[in-house]
């Protein structure tokens, strides 16, 4: 295993090593501080060029993840290492002068196109604001280029740079959120959830335009979505997580044909299918996912386990991912009881 | 044969500072007891008003016209005044799930106080009598420890039990007809798939009547009986779900299909719908569809055309434009 992993490592972007992230949480000022683990000793390589997806329900932590891949949230265990051309920037120990170079090569696509744009800036400011705060650009001219540059390959009309965001629909919206995200030229962009606000005809656009940035930029994406049918469609390799924890990873045609852990096979089984006679009803999972608060011992998935044993041996068991074919990993547990 | 629900001709329009907009264009719909009737389409295309048109939920500015009928139980909903007659619709014989559970329950006043205070507005039980059926109900729709839930808080229920407990209190009254707008669109995939398997249990036993309205194709197909696809305000297709899903006729459903990424299907290219839904300030004349539509002419002769349904096959309608546009 580390031999392949030396072996592709010089093709990753990013390497994340054993990752922890938890969150100081205290209910009132007289009770106890506790410690909410979001992020719990992950391990994932993304190669250069991929289109990484990252799937799982609400508190599972995919955000948090991206967000600690971004610097955004404090790491509490492990690294995170982003590998550029020339040199390596490892999040544990990096300066605000380095971050600022950092944030140059990785960028954020978010959610709500509504929410992420300033009512009162135009959209060429919006877009050229990245610019001028990273001060990449030295002269106005030189920014209204780069803007209209960007622009273009997002397919905005460049008439439409001088309006407010007011003016524009959702697609249109998401589009000049990319502009923003992807005007200082990064190499590494995680998107999350960024086409689950919008309507399925316009979320296909965004999604093929994403794509074709990727080949005409050289882009590489962490792509985070509740969604597994628009992240069967677009991703390269896909990693579930549940509670924290990675449960399964594997190329996605793979993972979509060949589900190995429960709560994968559950989550597939619950998305409705389109075809009517197709009544199967979706492997029907206990209750919801538990407080981060309070996770289970052992297999964090064993309280809603349709294979979870009587006697509850799975509180016992240490989680770790074990590679079942290549490139494709599944939780220990998961790997016996199914 | 009298139906359970049925909607004759009704246009909506709504009055605001930038000029009258139209939100429904003589839309009709039939609904029979014990029938789901599935509402689809996307953001803006009138679902969700036309739900609030049965219950008179629509804000002051509303106006409907005058020929326009919602019939239940042989009375036309339009012509109710009296805050009397609309108590009869309003949580009586009808009654609406919304979207987002922690939105419709008010935060300071507990589940169960709420859940006994609209039945005994409906039903001549008192305190004891009323709370007894909610929590009954509260059991009923698999909310464990349901004593325990009818004295918390909306808060302190996560979004599935908040949504279990929505379905509890629409369905205490016993309504003949459930409005239910996007009621799993908030829920994550494993709770939405026991929301479904739940709403459908229910509807089975109740034999009520369902109007369904999701933008989710998906759900679409695995709860209703019949589905009306909405763009802009019109009905552009109606039918057998069966019948709409595997044999789409209006271009616009077969974007909507084509859009939408099928897991069964990942060599399957992505196909979106050109351009934007248009603004309802400048609804398009003649089809609405014509904006957007892939086989819309060149000299825009579908600018003039007349909106309506007819029947292509038994039970399958499709909007008069549609239908010649297809054959191309």
């Amino acid at each position: 295993m580390w031999c392949r992993l030396w072996e592709s490592m010089s093709e990753n972007i990013v390497s994340v090593n054993n990752l922890s992230v938890s969150f100081d949480y205290q209910e009132n000022f007289l009770s106890k501080k506790q410690k909410i683990k979001a992020v719990n000793n992950i391990n994932i390589k993304i190669k250069k060029g991929s289109f990484f997806g990252l799937v799982g329900e609400s508190g599972s932590g995919k955000t948090t993840l991206g967000r600690a891949i971004l610097g955004a949230n404090k790491i509490s265990n492990g690294n995170v290492i982003f590998h550029d051309d020339e040199r390596d920037f490892d999040l544990t120990s990096i300066n605000s002068k380095e971050m600022k170079e950092y944030r140059k090569k990785a960028q954020l696509i978010f959610q709500d196109p509504y929410a992420a744009l300033s009512p009162r800036m135009t959209v060429r400011d919006i877009i050229a604001e990245p610019l001028e705060v990273m001060k990449i650009t030295n002269s106005r001219e030189e920014t209204d280029e780069r803007v209209r540059d960007i622009a273009s390959k997002c397919r905005l009309n460049l008439e439409h740079l001088r309006r407010f965001p007011h003016a524009f629909s959702g697609g249109q919206r998401q589009r000049i959120s990319i502009a923003r995200a992807l005007v200082s030229n990064p190499k590494f962009i995680v998107a999350d959830e960024s086409v689950a606000a919008l309507d399925v005809s316009i979320q296909a656009d965004i999604l093929n335009l994403l794509k074709q940035l990727q080949n005409e930029l050289n882009l590489t994406y962490l792509f985070i979505s509740h969604d597994l049918s628009v992240v069967a469609h677009v991703c390269d390799i896909v990693a579930v997580m549940y509670l924290g924890h990675i449960v399964e990873m594997a190329p996605s045609r793979e993972l979509f044909s060949n589900p190995r852990h429960p709560y994968t096979k559950a989550l597939l089984s619950s998305i409705p299918s389109i075809d009517p006679e197709n009544k199967s009803r979706a492997i029907e999972l206990e209750g919801e996912i538990p407080s981060a608060m309070n996770p289970p011992s052992g297999c964090v998935f064993r309280t809603r386990c349709p294979h979870a044993s009587k006697d509850g041996k799975e509180a016992n068991i240490e989680m770790g991912l074990v590679e079942v074919s290549p490139e494709h990993w599944v939780d220990r547990c998961g790997v016996n009881c199914a | 044969m009298t139906h359970l629900l049925e909607i004759n001709n009704l246009d909506v329009k709504f009055d605001t500072d930038e000029g009258r907009i139209t939100a429904i264009d003589n839309v009709s719909l039939t609904l029979d007891q014990g029938k789901v009737l599935g509402i689809v389409g996307e953001s803006g295309s009138g679902k969700s008003v036309t739900a609030k048109s049965i219950m008179q939920l629509n804000p002051g500015n509303t106006i409907y016209n005058d020929n326009a009928e919602i019939i239940i139980d042989d009375e036309n909903v339009l012509k109710f005044t009296s805050k009397n007659d609309l108590k009869k619709i309003r949580g009586g014989k009808v009654s609406m799930i919304f979207q987002e559970p922690m939105a419709s329950f008010a935060p300071a006043i507990k589940i169960g106080s709420q859940m006994v205070e609209q039945l005994m507005i409906h039903k001549p039980l008192d305190k004891n009598e009323a709370k007894n059926i909610s929590i009954d109900m509260l059991n009923r729709v698999g909310i464990a420890d349901a004593e325990k839930r009818f004295n918390q808080y909306a808060f302190e229920l996560s979004g599935g039990m908040r949504q279990r407990a929505m379905i509890a209190m629409a369905l205490s009254t016993m309504p003949k007809l459930l409005l239910a707008d996007e009621p799993t669109t908030a829920l994550d995939v494993t709770i939405q798939a026991q929301v479904i398997n739940l709403m459908k249990d229910i509807i089975k036993e109740y034999n009520m009547g369902v109007i369904f309205i999701t933008h989710d194709l998906g759900v679409i197909a695995q709860v209703a009986d019949d589905v009306a696809v909405m763009y802009l305000g019109s009905v552009v297709e109606q039918g057998p779900v069966n019948e709409i899903l595997k044999n789409p006729m209006h271009p616009y459903t077969k974007g909507l299909i084509n859009a939408l990424p099928d897991i069964n299907n990942l060599d399957a290219p992505l196909t979106p719908i050109p351009g934007n839904i248009p603004s309802p300030l400048d609804r398009p004349s003649g089809c609405v569809f014509r904006t957007r539509c892939p086989h819309a002419s060149k000299e825009g002769k579908e600018a003039n055309i007349d909106m309506g349904l007819v029947e292509i096959k038994p039970g399958h309608w499709l909007d008069k434009c549609g239908v010649d546009c297809g054959k191309v």
